[in-house]
This record gives structure tokens, C-alpha cells and sequence, in this order.
């Protein structure tokens, strides 16, 4: 790139006139701006080159690839359950939808029905990491917009929620609780206690966030009419989750699909008018209320049963009796060491995380490993229409637009 | 449109640009001839009873053994009509030239260039083929071909170690 061009002064001596020595002719040039990848509102290692007409974007051309680790790749070398622990760290603030899609392509290709119970535990879970996915986003758009409350209210009920994962599975962010056929582990009462009082906690502190920002005039000036993408345009763009919706375009895969126990569950599907970044957050916001009424629902419809499928081929068995029983045992070890047979086929299989359409297309020779593995992230397919977005808008704008798809690297560059 | 229904409606009108149909766990997977490519996804996208205005992704599978060794896979669905499908074709390596489908869907920009940064499938038409996740002078080849090793290149073996014992 010439760098050196875009240096060279912009006040230059006319030489058919001397006398301008004292006046000099203004000359404009258009500027190119290296934004990142070390920039702290790009949301991980993200850059973006743009280029400048004064401080109006003429074009942003998107530099991915920083936080590449070839999980595709990966894939190709281990079993399918040993992939498991590699989805969470693609979005890896929102492992358990990961785990989620990905478990849910790969029970379409073995073809197995997950009991009931589990339905509803994952149901559960998925929504519970929808708040927390919501909740971050938000908290880290009204920072990078300028309003700092709202992050630290956001993030002080997140973290009751991390620790409720923490108790769930050990583990806040890498969570892999999601197995293939079915869940690790049945709630415990004290799981569900918690669960229920952060309901009632919970709406409240939506209405709080909401104050915070609805009266804040600078948060209006810089979400309202900034981003605006026309509903034909984010179809085709491939747009998806709130950021489709926010155009008005009425597309839900937990509707479109009804899978797991969304069917069951009554609850809407917020839908945006301008298509502006306004609408996308307000999305958001209602799809919290949303998420809390769908575990409410859940949680009052689920009985007890089976956590996992019975399908001793690709299941895993129940872990009390890995320890006591030989044959369970050699049953784990061996779907652990050489996996289970999958038949000869290719599928795909989309899910609605909490930023768009996560799915997983996965060809199979037959054997334990795919053969081959493509993920389709929504925070990549996005950043494709960031130049569309992005054009004619103000330098500060383009960090709300980041913001605005709820972008992570990790799942962007894979 | 039931899946039956759309495979007859294309088996109907490009009966010569098919290669295989395909039926399997409730999705449908069509292989077109590589040049005939472009004008069946323009008859998905524009036919009112077809109406695939989505693009879910763009894919691609290297089947090192066959003729035509590389497959490139488009997934399309309808928001107003809730069907998908799959659109896929085959590409011989000396030839790996794909028509771009940017022009249909916006989206496919990006995702095209997913997969020749991947796989090394260049797109006809095109407007910004460049690598997108590796660095643009990278020089090591295509990672997810099936030629790419999948556990290093046996660097690691070359390299020298202390023996710390003979201190």
C-alpha cells in the first residue's frame, strides 16, 4: 500500500502562481485510516481499512482472518464428540449455543430423538445464554457509544448468571455441558432455586437498562437512522438473528423450525421497522423479556426423566455407572477412543443463536470422524455487509456498526 | 413447496444441466453441470414459485480420489416460502473456475471468497477475490484441501532439543 502517498502534505505551492506562496490552494484527497486490529471497540482482533472523505466513509474494506485457528481443519482430526470443546471457543461468549448447534447437526445425521426431559434442560440453558449473549452485547454497545452505566449493570447480572453456569458445569465461559443425544447433567434443586429468583429479579433490571438509555439523548442521536439496511438488502446479504430482524424481515428459526422445546413455548418475535441500529437493540431488549417467559414456560411444562438419549451406539452412558458397571465403561472409552459410525451422507443443520443463524454442514464417509466440517458463523457473514452499512456514515459510526452485529472474532475467523 | 415437488420442477426444466438428486435426512441436494451453474441459481432466485432469497452458506468438500475432485456447495432457502436447498457442483483441479453467484446474492461475496482462501476454487466474475482469513502472501497452499497436512508438515521433528539430563 502507498502509505507514504497519503502523507505527503495536503497544502501545495500553486507554480503557475507564484504569489499563492502566502495563499495556498487546498487540495482534498481521500485518506486512508487503518482502524485496528489493536482497536479496543473492534471487539477482538478485527481491522478495518477505510477510507475517508474528510470524516465521511467512502468505503471500509474488512481485514479478517487475526484470530484464524483453522477449527475447520480440526475438525477433520477427531472424533465428533471431541469437537464439542472446540465450539466453544468460536463465540466464545456463548459456548452453550455452540455446543447447542452443534449437537443438534450432529443428532440430524445419526438421526436421534432426545428425550424430552433434555429437550426442555437445553431449552433452558440456550435461553439463559441468549440473556447473558443479550446482556453483553448490550453492555459493551452503550460503551462503546459512550454511556458506561449501562455496562456495569449489565455485567453485574451477568455475572449471577455466569455463576449459575459455574455451579451447571464447572466451567463460566468453555462451558460444553451439550452432548450429542442429550445433556452432561440434570439440574440440581439449588440450580433450580436460583434460576427461579433470577426471574423474578431479572425483568426489572431490563426496565432499568431501558431508562438508562432511552433517556440518554446522545444514545438516541447515535443509534437512531445510523446503519439503516433495507429488508431485500439484509436478505440478501444473509443476514440473520436480530440484525435481519431489526429490517422487518420475520424470520426465526425457533419458529421457522421449531426445534427442541420452542414448539411447547409461546413467545413472539420481536421485529424491527427502520432497520437502523435503534431497532436492533431494541430487538435485543424485548427478546430478553422473551427469554425469561420461554424458561418460565419450561420450567413449569418439564417433568422428570432421561437427560440423554438411549442409542448405546452414540451415546454416551450415564457417568454413575462409567465407574460401577464394566460394560458402560468400555462403552465411554470406546465412543471416546475410535467414535461412532456415522453413516455416508451430508446435512445441514442451522440454529438460532443469539447473534443469527449458527449452522453446521458435515459431510460423512462413514467412519468416527467427518470427513468434512464448514461452519456457517453469523458474525462473518455479517461483516460482509459491513461495507454496505457502513457507507456515507461518520468514522464514530462505524464502531456502533461493529456493535450493532454483536460481533466475536472467534466465531468471525474461526 | 414439498421437496418432491421442487426436484420435479427443476428435474422438469433443466433435465439436462442435472447431474444427481439427492433426498436424505428431509433436505434436498442437487449437483448441476459447472456451467449451467449460474442459470439454474438464477431461476431459484427469481422463479416466483422457487423464490430462494436467502443464501445460507457456500462450501466446499475436496474428493482427492475423483475425476472431478473438488465440490463447491451452495445453500439456499426461501424466507417467504420455508424451503431450502442444496446446490452443489463438481470442479476438476486443472480447472477450478466456478461462475461467482455475487450477483444474486450479495452475500456470496464473502463467503466465495471463504472458499477460495480455503480451497483454491476461483469464481468467474468476482468483484474482490483475495484471501480473506490467511494473510494475503500466504504461500503454503490451501489448508482444507486433503493434500493440506492435518498435524504439521514434520518441522517439528528438525527441531534440536537440549538434553537436559546430560548436564
Amino acid at each position: 500500500m502507498a502509505f507514504e502517498d497519503q502523507r505527503t502534505t495536503v497544502y501545495k505551492i500553486d507554480p503557475a502562481h507564484p504569489e499563492s506562496e502566502t495563499l495556498p490552494t487546498l487540495r482534498t484527497e481521500e485518506l486512508l485510516l487503518n482502524m485496528g486490529p489493536q482497536h479496543p471497540a473492534t471487539h477482538g482482533v478485527l481491522k478495518v481499512i477505510l477510507e475517508l472523505e474528510g470524516e465521511r466513509l467512502v468505503k471500509s474494506t474488512p481485514v479478517l482472518g487475526y484470530l484464524h485457528r483453522g477449527v475447520e481443519k480440526l475438525a477433520e482430526d477427531g472424533t465428533y464428540h471431541q469437537f464439542i470443546p472446540h465450539t466453544d471457543r468460536l463465540d466464545y461468549v456463548c459456548a452453550m449455543y455452540n455446543n447447542f448447534a452443534y449437537c443438534r447437526a450432529v443428532e440430524k445425521l445419526m438421526n436421534i430423538t432426545v428425550p424430552d426431559c433434555a429437550e426442555y434442560l437445553r431449552t433452558i440453558v440456550a435461553e439463559v445464554q441468549r440473556i447473558i449473549g443479550h446482556q453483553f452485547w448490550l453492555g459493551t454497545q452503550a460503551l462503546d457509544i459512550g454511556a458506561m452505566t449501562v455496562f456495569f449493570y449489565c455485567f453485574r447480572d451477568r455475572e449471577i448468571l455466569m455463576d449459575w453456569f459455574d455451579e451447571l458445569c464447572g466451567a463460566r465461559l468453555t462451558t460444553s455441558w451439550y452432548r450429542i443425544g442429550g445433556v452432561e447433567r440434570d439440574f440440581t434443586p439449588s440450580l433450580l432455586d436460583k434460576l427461579k429468583q433470577f426471574l423474578d429479579y431479572f425483568p426489572p433490571k431490563i426496565d432499568e437498562y431501558q431508562v438508562f438509555l432511552e433517556t440518554n439523548r446522545i444514545w438516541i442521536g447515535r443509534t437512531k437512522g445510523v446503519a439503516i439496511i433495507s429488508a431485500e438488502d439484509a436478505v440478501s446479504f444473509g443476514l440473520s438473528g436480530p440484525t435481519l430482524r431489526g429490517s422487518g424481515v420475520d424470520y426465526d428459526l425457533r419458529k421457522a423450525q421449531s426445534y427442541s422445546a420452542y414448539p411447547k413455548c409461546e413467545f413472539s418475535v420481536p421485529l424491527g421497522k427502520n432497520g437502523d441500529t435503534y431497532d436492533r437493540y431494541w430487538i435485543r431488549v424485548q427478546e430478553l423479556y422473551e427469554s425469561v417467559k420461554i424458561i418460565r414456560q419450561c420450567l413449569e411444562q418439564m417433568q422428570d426423566g432421561p437427560i440423554m438419549a438411549d442409542v448405546p451406539s452414540v451415546t454416551l452412558p450415564p457417568k454413575q455407572r462409567v465407574f460401577t458397571n464394566l460394560e458402560a465403561m468400555i462403552q465411554q472409552f470406546k465412543l471416546f477412543s475410535q467414535g461412532f459410525d456415522a453413516p455416508p451422507g451430508e446435512i445441514y443443520c442451522g440454529t438460532e443463536a443469539h447473534k443469527g443463524e449458527l449452522g453446521f454442514y458435515i459431510v460423512s464417509t462413514g467412519g468416527g470422524k467427518p470427513y468434512r466440517l464448514k461452519i456457517r458463523a453469523p458474525s462473518f457473514i455479517h461483516m460482509g455487509a459491513f461495507d454496505h452499512m457502513s457507507r456515507g456514515y461518520m468514522i464514530s459510526d462505524a464502531v456502533t456498526i461493529f456493535g450493532t452485529y454483536d460481533i466475536v472474532m472467534g466465531e468471525c475467523d474461526r | 413447496m414439498l421437496l418432491q415437488e421442487l426436484a420435479g420442477r427443476l428435474q422438469d426444466d433443466f433435465s439436462a444441466a442435472l447431474v444427481k438428486t439427492v433426498e436424505w435426512r428431509g433436505e434436498l441436494a442437487v449437483t448441476v453441470m459447472r456451467d449451467r451453474l449460474h442459470e439454474v441459481a438464477q431461476f431459484l432466485r427469481n422463479d416466483p414459485a422457487m423464490d430462494f432469497d436467502y443464501i445460507v452458506h457456500v462450501s466446499s468438500v475436496d474428493w482427492p480420489d475423483d475425476e472431478e475432485r473438488f465440490e463447491v456447495v451452495y445453500e439456499f432457502y426461501s424466507i417467504r416460502k420455508r424451503h431450502q436447498i442444496r446446490l452443489k457442483t463438481r470442479v476438476p483441479e486443472s480447472d477450478c473456475v466456478v461462475d461467482s453467484l455475487t450477483d444474486i446474492w450479495k452475500g456470496a461475496d464473502f463467503m466465495e471468497r471463504e472458499v477460495y482462501d480455503m480451497m483454491g476454487i476461483r469464481f468467474r466474475n468476482h468483484p474482490d477475490l483475495r484471501r480473506i482469513l490467511l494473510p494475503d502472501d500466504y504461500t503454503e497452499g490451501y489448508p482444507l484441501r486433503k493434500d493440506f497436512p492435518l498435524r504439521g508438515k514434520g518441522w517439528r521433528d528438525t527441531f534440536e532439543f537440549l538434553d537436559e539430563t546430560a548436564r
